[in-house]
């Protein structure tokens, strides 16, 4: 599933919001095809580490590489970076002044230079991938929120990226649509996508995911393979943090 | 009263002049506070100082200094201001292209004075958009021109519309002070002519420019409203 070289890599990362040490050292490198998912109390900085992968948060020190180029500063090779990482926010995010398929196409057209046609059709798709295509023409507000996670979805993969990047992607959600947004998440993990998932669906991480990594005050505690890590977490805080989630 | 009918085109030609400055000095304030605010949220830490800079210099000056510096400082550089004998444009609004400077003078001193204060406003529409469109734009790899364009700018009317009117409005009641350096017969200055040198009754004058102001004022605050209402069903 992996090959040698790594997509994404992070090197003694470290972030300072203020007096605030919120990525403690990290190092983590994902394969490509390889879906790992992040777990830890919140605060633990697992948001901030996933933001910092396509430069929402500028680091403090360490070095980022992605495809094997480090990030760059910002600029226009900074927003080439950032077309080629699909990001999926908690909060959705949708464009609220555009339609449901406008907020597909935007990015294609205008990063990509694509046709509006062409990239209509494929939004199309998309949308119809993540079952949404009847609400191609309604705007955010109008979906549900399970509905609008999923466009949020179709309008990552509408860039073709290589990579995606989930920032607890259900955390916003009533109960009953986490298990739609979730299964569109497994189908692209089967698929081989590349993935980087902050979350705290234990089931997704069992069943999805390749590694689990366990991030406690800033620091990368634990990295396994979720069986391995469910069944025998190593540190204490993992100990901990997996008793206080898993007897409810 | 009957000043009000007599001296009726003296008040309409003060009336005119004080549209036309208006009309030129809120088409300037926009382009350059516009230019302003994209200095202020742009991302490129030198540009955003010398946005701030220009905000926190003519916002924070009383306007008649500004008026001031232009009407007398100005010449002093050497300037009669001509780039602003717009061919054309000086048929229209034949006080850009006299030979005295002083409507030119005039009518920069009020762009730049309220430029700053439309750049406030337009910075406060922006800051009312979520930061989370601005971000997902940019994870989309979008351009910072791009984000402001298609994805922000059109979600800030809304909140921008209001005090952006306040800000012209403020504006048209600042060019009151344009007769004070060097122009002659805007609307505040017919007054001085009329009682002053016409010996007309003060208040029925006073009357009449009030007026005067109210007809650019008014219906443009009541347009305003309008946008806003018709905006907000949209949303």
């Amino acid at each position: 599933m992996t090959t040698s070289e790594p997509l994404i890599v992070l090197e003694s990362v470290n972030k300072w919001f203020g007096p605030l040490h919120v990525l403690d050292n990290v190092s983590l490198s994902v394969g490509r095809g390889e879906v790992v998912v992040v777990i830890g109390p919140s605060g633990s900085g697992k948001s901030t580490l996933c933001r910092t992968i396509n430069r929402l948060e500028p680091i403090t020190s360490g070095s980022i590489t992605f495809d094997g180029q480090p990030l760059p500063a910002e600029g226009r090779a900074l927003a080439k970076l950032r077309s080629e990482v699909g990001m999926v926010f908690q909060s959705f995010n949708l464009f609220a002044h555009k339609t449901i398929l406008e907020n597909v196409t935007l990015g294609p057209i205008k990063v990509r230079r694509e046709k509006p046609a062409a990239a209509r059709e494929r939004g199309l798709a998309l949308l119809d991938r993540v079952g949404i295509a009847n609400q191609a023409d309604k705007f955010p507000a109008q979906l549900s929120g399970g509905q609008q996670q999923r466009v949020a979805i179709a309008r990552a993969l509408a860039m073709q990226p290589k990579a995606m990047l989930f920032d607890e992607p259900t955390s916003a959600l009533d109960p009953e649509m986490v298990g739609e947004v979730l299964d569109v998440m497994t189908s692209l993990a089967r698929e081989g996508m590349t993935m980087v998932v902050v979350t705290h669906e234990m089931g997704f991480a069992r069943h999805a995911a390749n590694r689990v990594v366990f991030m406690a005050d800033g620091q990368l505690v634990e990295d396994a393979p979720p069986t391995e890590f469910f069944a025998n977490p190593r540190s204490e805080r993992a100990k901990d943090f997996l008793s206080k989630i898993l007897t409810h | 009263m009957s000043v009000l009918i007599d001296k009726f085109d003296v008040f309409a030609s003060g009336f005119w002049l004080t549209l036309q400055i208006c009309f030129l000095a809120a088409i300037g304030a926009l382009i350059l506070g516009s230019v302003v605010a994209v200095l202020r949220i742009s991302p490129v830490p030198p540009l955003r100082a010398l946005g701030t800079v220009y905000v926190n210099t003519f916002r924070n000056l009383p306007l008649t200094i500004v008026f001031f510096f232009a009407a007398f400082g100005l010449p002093a550089l050497g300037t009669n201001a001509d780039f602003l004998r717009i061919p054309g444009l000086d048929i229209v609004f034949s006080r850009l292209g006299t030979d005295l400077p002083y409507f030119r003078f005039a009518l920069i001193a009020l762009v730049l004075y309220t430029a700053a204060f439309v750049c406030e406003a337009l910075r406060s529409g922006v800051n009312a958009v979520p930061a989370g469109q601005a971000e997902a734009a940019r994870s989309l790899g979008l351009t910072f021109i791009q984000n402001l364009r298609h994805v922000v700018l059109p979600q800030s009317w809304t909140a921008s519309i209001v005090p952006l009117g306040s800000v012209i409005i403020a504006m048209i009641k600042n060019s009151a002070l344009i007769g004070f350096f060097g122009v002659i017969g805007d609307l505040s200055q017919t007054a001085d002519q009329l009682t002053s040198a016409g010996g007309e009754p003060f208040i029925p004058v006073a009357i009449g420019i009030s007026i005067g102001y109210l007809i650019m004022t008014v219906p443009l605050g009541a347009f305003l409203d309008r946008v806003e209402r018709r905006q907000a069903v949209a949303r």
